[in-house]
């Protein structure tokens, strides 16, 4: 061992280390930890666990959330493993574009994604000769919709780093273009696909938005019936037995997942993506510009709709819907201007956004700076969030703060403390990697020349992190601006977000009504365009520098 | 001056530094020479506060350094791999030091010049860190050292990951500079040349310990013991005795230096000591044959023992297969008592 491979102990910072690992254990103790717990304790009370176990009312929920998310997972899968294999596969014109392009809808808010399909069902919209209404169909479309961005991302990744040689082995081997694709291929690339249908089947079987606003009635996921039985039947106790239920069924989940994944992972060569992709050749032509038309259309198709249906009123063009954003017949569904939503909305995400970077910031300064066995318990204690569906934290703060001492229980900022808890998990995962690639050395250099902590964090970390936490900030700024779950159990009715004014005015009857909700959609979707597209601009203009 | 007395450091149960006495005065550089893992990286951070000490204290001036932290001792450190700040241009690096402590920005940009001047890199102020070579970065990073006029210089390893012409040039050019500088320096190495080329005295370190200061000819002459005798390119060592005035080796009967008390020894001869000599004492063969460049290194054979090298003038060398007879200069034969190990 040479002396420089020696790790040393820092000298100063006890007390600055104390607040990085306080602050974050303090927060998310309060608004994360004691919210489970408050429903814990609620589910005890009366057999409620019990009465839920045996209620075949809530069974048939439970079973219909199994299905429709496994059912889900799998069409997710048929629509993006064709887009997957194009991308990784093939060079073509728009490569990147449309990788780009693909995870759109995954950043899209969910309430968004709805109403869009709303508008292609609707009398007048493109697919209403289908007669469908509110259903398991559309909401079984808008999950792949949603997440076949995780199945072209992760296994496409994978897939293009998969080196191409095997399957032509193969073939001259004698296998047939589909066996080798069977035998070689899909084993090799089992991993991803488990990986990513995993991602799916979680975020599907914790559905909410979609299945409230797209679903019927008589097909509640388990989200909207806690939902349910909280809001509309006032039954806390119910409510809390079926989070419960939900939580131990989602643990159960992520476990047996990891668990596959870990016995299925191969240690392969992979080669660089650059060198496995080509141009298409003759047929191939055809399949490739089938699936990326194919694609393009299912993805673009309900958003562009969304955008043309907000600006047409009684068949014509009309920026209408909008004018009446600002009208008093909106305030009267909203209580506050459709306008005010929308500043409130910027609002919390800034809120949310501060909060989630100092907290987060200050656990991840924690978590690069010391190894070991309480840091990995502490890495994943604030991990939790990522697993714990948005209803659960938003029913969870509706008890837990119910009876708050002081003017929390009825405060707006629990709206923004809420998303924070949900986005903190992004902030870690984010600045940790990026403050683990610091050379220690530069540390000690900035100190020998003079900068104590405070200054070598400011200096040095924070100019190199600065990427990782605007990308952070971003993440943050998307996830309040279009939550949902949480935001609908704890927002004050006079301190609307746009996604809960879109819901409302889904939820009340008339024409006016839903053009309103086409019209805020479509400015939500352009707020949350606006902040990945900054994101986007921040990670090229730091790649160009370096 | 710096005066660091019984420093230790331990790293589980395993002492890096082991009771560490050193001096450095006012003006001088001390080469702090040793094999890696031998405690002097931590000798260097241990200097700069970045590395608690267990044990011992450390002075400046008779100030006791126990309390000063790292960012308050005003020494400068110079990194193995120069740790550049990769997000700051050439200025921007060079200027960071002199940013902690004063605003005047016009100030810092004469200082900056200054010192990018002396290093020879002026006009790189604008440059990217990464657009750098090796050897620009390593003056770059000296540079940044030297701008804050630190009351003491450290460099670790500076020369370690360039290659052989680099080296050369650049330990003339930071000898130079640090003459013009006139500040005392820790230069930390494990390369003798390197070390015997830059420093006014020599500290060799072993497992933690000091086992020898002094000028690089004195240590040269008569290093501590075998071990840095070995590790200063000698060799090899051979089992000897001391009787009646003469050491008898495997290779032969060697004149005894004077006053050597009789007994068992371990003796190594010094590069330098082994000649052709007609009336010499040692017939040997020559075996080998190396051309470096500038003289020629033979490989003789004699007696019982392993091959002695003998460095001759290149002309009228004998060739391999030769025989010849060779004596060993009393000064450059060195005994040491035999160790139990």
């Amino acid at each position: 061992m040479s002396d420089s491979e020696v790790r040393s102990r820092p000298v100063s910072g006890r007390r600055a280390r104390v607040v990085q690992v306080a602050v974050p254990l303090g927060f998310l103790g309060v608004f994360f930890a004691w919210p489970l717990v408050s429903i814990f304790a609620h589910s005890l009370r009366a057999d409620a666990i019990g009465n839920v176990l045996t209620d075949p009312t809530l069974q048939r929920v439970a079973w219909f959330t199994l299905w429709q998310a496994v059912l889900s997972t799998i069409l997710t899968l048929v629509v993006g493993l064709p887009a997957a294999y194009v991308v990784a596969r093939f060079d073509f014109r728009g490569r990147r574009a449309f990788r780009a392009f693909v995870t759109v809808p995954f950043v899209l808010p969910t309430v968004v994604v709805a109403t869009a399909f709303l508008a292609m069902l609707r009398p007048g919209g493109p697919l209403a000769f289908l007669h469908w209404q509110r259903g398991v169909a559309p909401m079984l479309i808008a999950h792949v919709f949603f997440n076949v961005a995780v199945v072209v991302r992760t296994v496409g990744g994978f897939w293009a780093n998969l080196d191409p040689r095997r399957e032509e082995a193969a073939r001259m081997l004698g296998a047939s273009r589909f066996r080798a694709f069977r035998h070689v291929t899909l084993p090799l690339l089992s991993p991803s696909i488990i990986a990513a249908a995993s991602i799916v089947f979680l975020f599907t079987f914790t559905s909410f938005g979609v299945a409230l606003l797209l679903s019927d009635p008589g097909h509640a996921t388990l989200e909207v019936e806690i939902y349910r039985q909280a809001v509309e039947l006032f039954d806390l106790r119910t409510a809390a037995a079926l989070a419960l239920v939900q939580i131990v069924a989602v643990l159960a989940v992520v476990f047996a997942l990891a668990r596959a994944q870990e016995r299925r992972a191969v240690a392969q060569r992979l080669v660089g993506g650059a060198d496995a992709a080509r141009r298409p050749r003759g047929r191939e032509k055809v399949v490739v510009g089938g699936v990326l038309a194919a694609t393009t259309l299912f993805l673009g198709g309900p958003l562009a709709v969304l955008v043309w249906r907000s600006l047409r009123i009684g068949g014509h063009w009309s920026l209408g819907s909008y004018r009446a954003l600002g009208s008093g017949a909106s305030t009267n569904t909203l209580f506050v201007s459709p306008w005010a939503a929308v500043r409130n909305s910027v609002e919390f995400a800034v809120i949310a956004t501060v909060i989630a970077l100092v907290v987060g910031g200050l656990a991840s300064v924690a978590i690069a700076s010391r190894p070991g066995g309480a840091t990995r318990s502490f890495d994943a204690f604030l991990m939790l969030p990522l697993g714990t569906s948005a209803v659960t934290v938003g029913f969870g703060f509706l008890i837990a703060f119910e009876h708050a001492p002081g003017s929390l229980a009825t405060s707006p900022l629990l709206v923004p403390i809420a998303h924070a808890v949900v986005a903190i998990p992004f902030v870690v995962r984010a600045v940790v990697p990026a403050l683990r690639s610091i050379d220690p050395k530069l540390r000690d250099a900035a100190t020998m020349l003079g900068a104590g902590p405070r200054r070598v964090w400011r200096e040095v970390d924070l100019p190199i992190t600065a990427r990782a936490f605007a990308v952070a900030a971003g993440f943050c700024a998307a996830v309040s601006l279009g939550e949902f779950g949480a935001t609908l159990f704890i927002a004050r009715p006079d301190w609307p977000t746009v996604p809960i004014a879109i819901q409302r005015f889904l939820a009340r009857p008339g024409e006016i009504n839903v053009d309103q909700a086409l019209a805020m959609s479509v400015v939500l979707m352009f707020l949350t365009a606006a902040v990945v597209f900054a994101i986007e601009r921040v990670r090229v203009r730091d790649l160009g520098e370096l | 001056m710096l005066q660091i007395e019984g420093a230790v450091v331990q790293f589980g149960d395993r002492r890096v530094l082991d009771g560490v006495d050193l001096t450095v005065d006012a003006t001088e550089t001390i080469a702090v020479l040793g094999p890696s893992g031998s405690g002097k990286t931590t000798l260097l951070r241990a200097v700069a506060g970045l590395q608690r000490l267990d044990a011992g204290t450390m002075s400046w001036d008779g100030e006791d350094l126990g309390a000063v932290a790292a960012h308050e001792r005003h020494f400068g450190l110079m990194f193995q791999e120069y740790a550049l700040f990769p997000h700051l241009d050439v200025a921007g690096n060079v200027e960071f030091g002199l940013r902690m402590t004063s605003r005047d920005r016009a100030a810092h940009r004469r200082r900056v010049d200054e010192v990018l001047e002396l290093v020879g890199l002026g006009g790189f102020g604008t440059r990217r860190v990464a657009s750098l070579s090796g050897g620009e970065q390593q003056r770059i990073a000296l540079a940044r050292a030297l701008a804050v006029s630190p009351r003491l210089l450290m460099l670790d390893e500076p020369l370690g990951a360039l290659d052989r012409v680099w080296r050369r040039r650049l330990l003339a050019e930071i000898r130079a500079i640090l003459d013009r500088a006139a500040l005392p320096a820790l230069y930390v190495t494990h390369d003798h040349e390197e070390a015997f080329a830059i420093a006014n005295r020599v500290a060799i370190m072993r497992d933690g310990r000091v086992v020898q200061v002094g000028s690089p000819v004195d240590v040269w002459r008569a290093p501590a013991d075998a071990w840095t005798a070995t590790f200063l390119g000698f060799g090899p060592v051979v089992a000897a005795e001391v009787r009646d005035g003469w050491v008898r080796t495997p290779w032969g009967p060697i004149l005894a230096p004077a006053r050597e008390p009789a007994g068992p020894v371990d003796a190594v001869v010094r590069p330098d000591g082994a000649r052709i000599d007609e009336s010499g004492s040692i017939d040997a063969t020559i075996v080998g044959s190396v051309f470096t460049g500038t003289h020629m290194e033979l490989a003789a054979v004699a007696g019982s023992g392993p091959a002695l090298t003998v460095v001759t003038c290149p002309t009228g060398a004998p060739a391999v297969g030769d025989r010849v007879r060779l004596s060993v200069d009393p000064d450059a034969l060195l005994v040491y008592p035999r160790r139990a190990d």
